[in-house]
C-alpha cells in the first residue's frame, strides 16, 4: 500500500482543481473579449475549444504535424472559423438588436457541433502530451506534466492579453471600441474590424485552451457546450469584461469543484458551477471584480 | 404557362403516378411476398452513440445479408430504424411510433432510454428485445411480459468481477461510477452483491459522463486504502479513469473496468495507459482468443469477420447485442411469422440459442437469458484482450 497522506490528498485536488480552473478561466476570457467590443455574448465559445481541440487531433494525427505545429495551426484555423463566423453571420446581422445576435451565437454554436460531428465522427480522440514522461510527484501529489504546459500556455495568453490590451494600438483602439463605439468612429476607428478581431482573438484563445486540454481529458463534437457553460459561469463570476476578474473567477470554480469532488460528493460536482453562478446573479450580479455603476449601463 | 396548359401537365403527372404505382404493385406481388417488419431504436447520435453506431451498421449488415438470401420464408425484411439521439423522451416517441407499425422493436441502445420505453411496449402488447444491461429492465418480471434484453445483466458483470477478486485475494475495494442510469445500475449491483462475496466497499464516488478529469475522485479512493479500483462508466470517462490512475502513480492498485470498456477504440484512445486493466467481458470481443470447440466460436468468428471486412473497424460488444436481438428477432418471425403476441411466446420459451454475447435460455422467469458463465474475465495485454488467468 502507498503511504499517501491527508495532506497529499490535498495538494492534488488543489492541483487538480487548478488545472481546470485555468482552463474554465481561458474559456471566461474568450467570452470577455467579445462581450466588451460588443455586449454580445457568444455561446459558441464552448466550441472553439472543442473545434481547436479537434483540429490539433488532425494536424497532429492526419497530417502528422509534431505537436507544437500542430498546436500553432489549430489555433490558426479556429480563429479563421471566429474570423469567418464574424464575417458571415455576425456582420450580416449588424443592425439586429444584442439579444438577436445572442441566440444568432447559439445557432452557430449548433452548426459547428453537427459539422464537427459529421467531419470527425461521436469518438474522443486523443492527442500526445506536448512532452512526454511520468508526472511529477511533489509531496506525493501527482503533477501530469501537461497540468504544467496548461499554466504556462494560460500564464502566456494572459501576459500577452495584457500587453496588447494596454500598449498597442490596436489593443487600445478595441478598448475605445467598447467604451463608446459613436466616439471610437468619430477619431477614426474601424470599430467593424475591431469587432472582426474579437471574434478571431476569441476563437483562437478558446482554442489554446482547447489543444492543452486534450491530452488530458481527451476530446470529441460534444464537449464544447459543458466548457462553455463552465466557462461562462466563470465568467459572470468574475465580471463580465473583466479579465483578471476571469482568471479568478476560473480559478475559484474549478477547486470549488475540486474539493467537493473530494470532500463533499463527487456526484454533486457539476452542480458547484451552477449553484456559484447562482448565488452570484442572487447577490452580487456585477460579478466580484465588476462595478455595480457599471454594470447599470449595460444591456446584458 | 397557361391555366389550361397546367392543367394538362398535371393531368399528364397524376396518369404517370397511377401508372407507376400499379407497375409497383404489381411488380412487388410478382417478386417477392409482403415484407417482414422489424422496428429499431438506437442511440445513433448524442452521448451513446458508440452504442449505436455499431448497432445500426450490424442491423443493416444483416438485414442486407439475410435479404440478398431471399428474405426469411421468402418474405425480405424491413428493418424501420429511428434514432433516439441518447434521449429517453425521443427513445419513447420513437417506440411509440413503431408499436403500430411492426410485430417486434429491437433496442432502445442504453439502460435510461430502454427504461423509458418499456412501459410503452408493455401496454401495446409488442414484445420489444433492449440491447441495454440494466436488469431493471426485464424485473419485475410480472410487469415486463413483453420485455426482452440481449445484454448481460450488470449483477453477471459484477459477479464475475467478484469471482476474480476472491481469487486473488482482493476484500477491500474503491468503486466509482458514472452518474447516469448505466454508472448508477452499476452502482447498486456493486453495493448490493459485495456483502455476500465477502468484499467491503471502502470509497464510493461519481461523477458527470462529461466530466474532463477524475483525479480528485481517484485522490479520495486512494485515502481510502482500497486493493483495488472499479470503475463503472461508458463513453471518454472511462479512458480518463485510466488516464489518471495512471498519471495519479496508482497503477499498484489494480483497476478492473466495467464491460463498457469492450471496445478495442479504448485501448487505442488510452494508449499504454491501459496495460494491466481488468474487465469482465463478452466473448464476442474475444472470438480468436476462444477455444475451437467453444460452441459460440463459429457465429462470433462469422460475424467478426463479416464486420470487420466491411466496416474497416474491430467488433464491440455493442454490435454484438444488435446481432443477438435481431437474429432473435427474425428466429420468430421464422418460426410464427410477424405476429407480436406469438412472436413474445416464441422468445420465452426459446433455449440454447447460441448468439454473440452466451447461449441464450429464456424462461417465464427469466427474459435475458444469460448468467455470469457467458462472460470471460480479461486484461490488457500488449494493446489487446487476453484471458485473465
Amino acid at each position: 500500500m502507498d503511504s499517501f497522506s491527508l495532506g497529499s490528498a490535498l495538494l492534488q485536488y488543489t492541483v487538480s482543481g487548478l488545472t481546470i480552473g485555468v482552463i474554465y478561466a481561458l474559456v471566461a476570457i474568450g467570452y470577455n473579449i467579445i462581450y466588451n467590443v460588443t455586449e454580445i455574448i457568444n455561446f459558441a465559445q464552448g466550441e472553439f475549444v472543442m473545434l481547436g481541440g479537434l483540429f490539433a487531433v488532425f494536424f497532429a494525427q492526419s497530417l502528422h504535424l509534431p505537436i507544437f505545429l500542430a498546436f500553432v495551426a489549430a489555433i490558426g484555423l479556429t480563429g479563421l472559423t471566429g474570423f469567418a463566423m464574424e464575417r458571415l453571420v455576425i456582420r450580416r446581422a449588424r443592425s439586429s438588436t444584442v439579444l438577436s445576435l445572442i441566440i444568432i451565437t447559439i445557432a452557430v454554436s449548433i452548426l459547428l457541433k453537427g459539422t464537427a460531428m459529421f467531419w470527425w465522427g461521436k469518438n474522443p480522440y486523443s492527442l500526445p502530451p506536448f512532452s512526454s514522461g511520468r508526472p511529477f510527484i511533489v509531496l506525493g501529489a501527482a503533477i501530469q506534466r501537461q497540468a504544467v504546459w496548461i499554466f504556462a500556455v494560460s500564464a502566456i495568453v494572459v501576459v500577452c492579453l495584457t500587453l496588447f490590451f494596454r500598449r498597442s494600438a490596436y489593443g487600445k483602439a478595441m478598448l475605445a471600441s467598447a467604451d463608446n463605439p459613436s466616439a471610437a468612429r468619430m477619431v477614426g476607428i474601424p470599430v467593424r474590424q475591431m469587432v472582426l478581431l474579437s471574434f478571431t482573438l476569441s476563437a483562437a484563445i478558446g482554442a489554446a485552451a482547447g489543444v492543452s486540454i486534450t491530452p488530458i481529458s481527451l476530446m470529441e463534437y460534444d464537449r464544447g457546450a459543458l466548457l462553455g457553460l463552465k466557462g461562462f459561469g466563470a465568467a459572470v463570476l468574475g465580471g463580465l469584461g473583466q479579465f483578471f476578474g476571469a482568471l479568478v473567477a476560473g480559478i475559484v470554480l474549478g477547486l470549488a469543484e475540486s474539493f467537493c469532488a473530494g470532500y463533499l460528493s463527487s456526484g454533486y460536482k457539476d452542480a458547484v458551477a451552477l449553484v456559484i453562478l447562482l448565488l452570484a446573479l442572487f447577490f452580487k450580479p456585477e460579478g466580484l471584480f465588476g462595478s455595480r455603476e457599471a454594470a447599470k449601463l449595460k444591456r446584458f | 404557362m397557361s391555366r389550361l396548359g397546367e392543367c394538362v401537365s398535371r393531368s399528364i403527372l397524376a396518369g404517370f403516378y397511377v401508372g407507376l404505382m400499379l407497375f409497383l404493385a404489381a411488380s412487388g406481388r410478382g417478386l417477392a411476398a409482403e415484407p417482414y417488419k422489424i422496428g429499431a431504436v438506437f442511440s445513433i447520435t448524442g452521448g451513446a452513440s458508440f452504442l449505436g453506431e455499431p448497432e445500426k451498421k450490424t442491423a443493416e449488415m444483416i438485414r442486407d445479408e439475410i435479404n440478398k438470401q431471399g428474405g426469411i420464408n421468402g418474405h425480405p425484411i424491413e428493418l424501420i430504424m429511428l434514432d433516439d439521439e441518447t434521449d429517453p423522451t425521443k427513445a419513447n416517441l420513437a417506440v411509440k411510433k413503431l408499436v403500430k407499425e411492426v410485430p417486434v422493436i429491437i433496442g432502445p441502445s442504453t439502460s435510461g432510454t430502454s427504461l423509458a420505453v418499456v412501459g410503452v411496449a408493455e401496454e401495446a402488447n409488442v414484445p420489444l428485445i433492449s440491447c441495454a444491461a440494466s436488469h431493471k429492465i426485464v424485473t419485475p418480471i410480472e410487469s415486463r411480459k413483453w420485455i426482452f434484453k440481449v445484454a448481460g445483466s450488470d449483477s453477471h458483470v459484477v459477479g464475475k468481477m467478484f469471482e476474480h477478486m476472491k481469487k486473488q485475494g482482493i476484500q477491500k475495494i474503491g468503486i466509482m461510477t458514472v452518474s447516469d442510469g448505466f454508472g448508477a445500475s452499476g452502482r447498486e449491483e456493486l453495493l448490493r452483491l459485495a456483502p455476500e462475496n465477502g468484499i467491503t466497499v471502502v470509497a464510493d464516488e461519481r461523477y458527470g459522463p462529461q466530466d474532463t478529469d477524475l483525479s480528485a475522485q481517484l485522490t479520495k479512493i486512494r485515502t481510502s486504502q482500497p486493493q483495488a479500483i472499479v470503475n463503472w462508466s461508458t463513453g471518454p470517462t472511462q479512458i480518463l479513469a485510466v488516464k489518471n490512475w495512471r498519471d495519479l502513480g496508482m497503477d499498484s492498485i489494480p483497476l478492473y473496468q466495467s464491460h463498457g470498456f469492450g471496445n478495442r477504440k479504448n485501448i487505442q484512445l488510452a494508449g499504454k495507459g491501459a496495460e494491466g486493466v481488468r474487465l469482465p467481458l463478452a466473448r464476442v470481443n474475444i472470438g480468436p482468443l476462444l477455444a475451437d470447440d467453444h460452441p459460440q466460436k463459429k457465429v462470433i468468428m462469422e460475424y467478426t469477420k463479416a464486420y470487420e471486412a466491411q466496416f474497416k473497424e474491430p467488433v464491440s460488444s455493442f454490435g454484438g447485442h444488435a446481432w443477438d436481438s435481431m437474429h432473435l428477432a427474425m428466429a420468430a418471425l421464422k418460426a410464427v411469422g410477424p405476429d407480436a403476441a406469438k412472436i413474445r411466446d416464441f422468445l420465452e420459451n426459446t433455449k440454447g440459442f447460441v448468439g454473440q454475447h452466451g447461449t441464450f435460455n429464456f424462461s417465464a422467469q427469466d427474459h435475458n437469458g444469460l448468467s455470469k458463465e457467458d462472460l470471460e474475465m480479461v486484461v490488457v495485454k500488449d494493446g489487446d484482450w487476453a484471458l485473465a488467468k
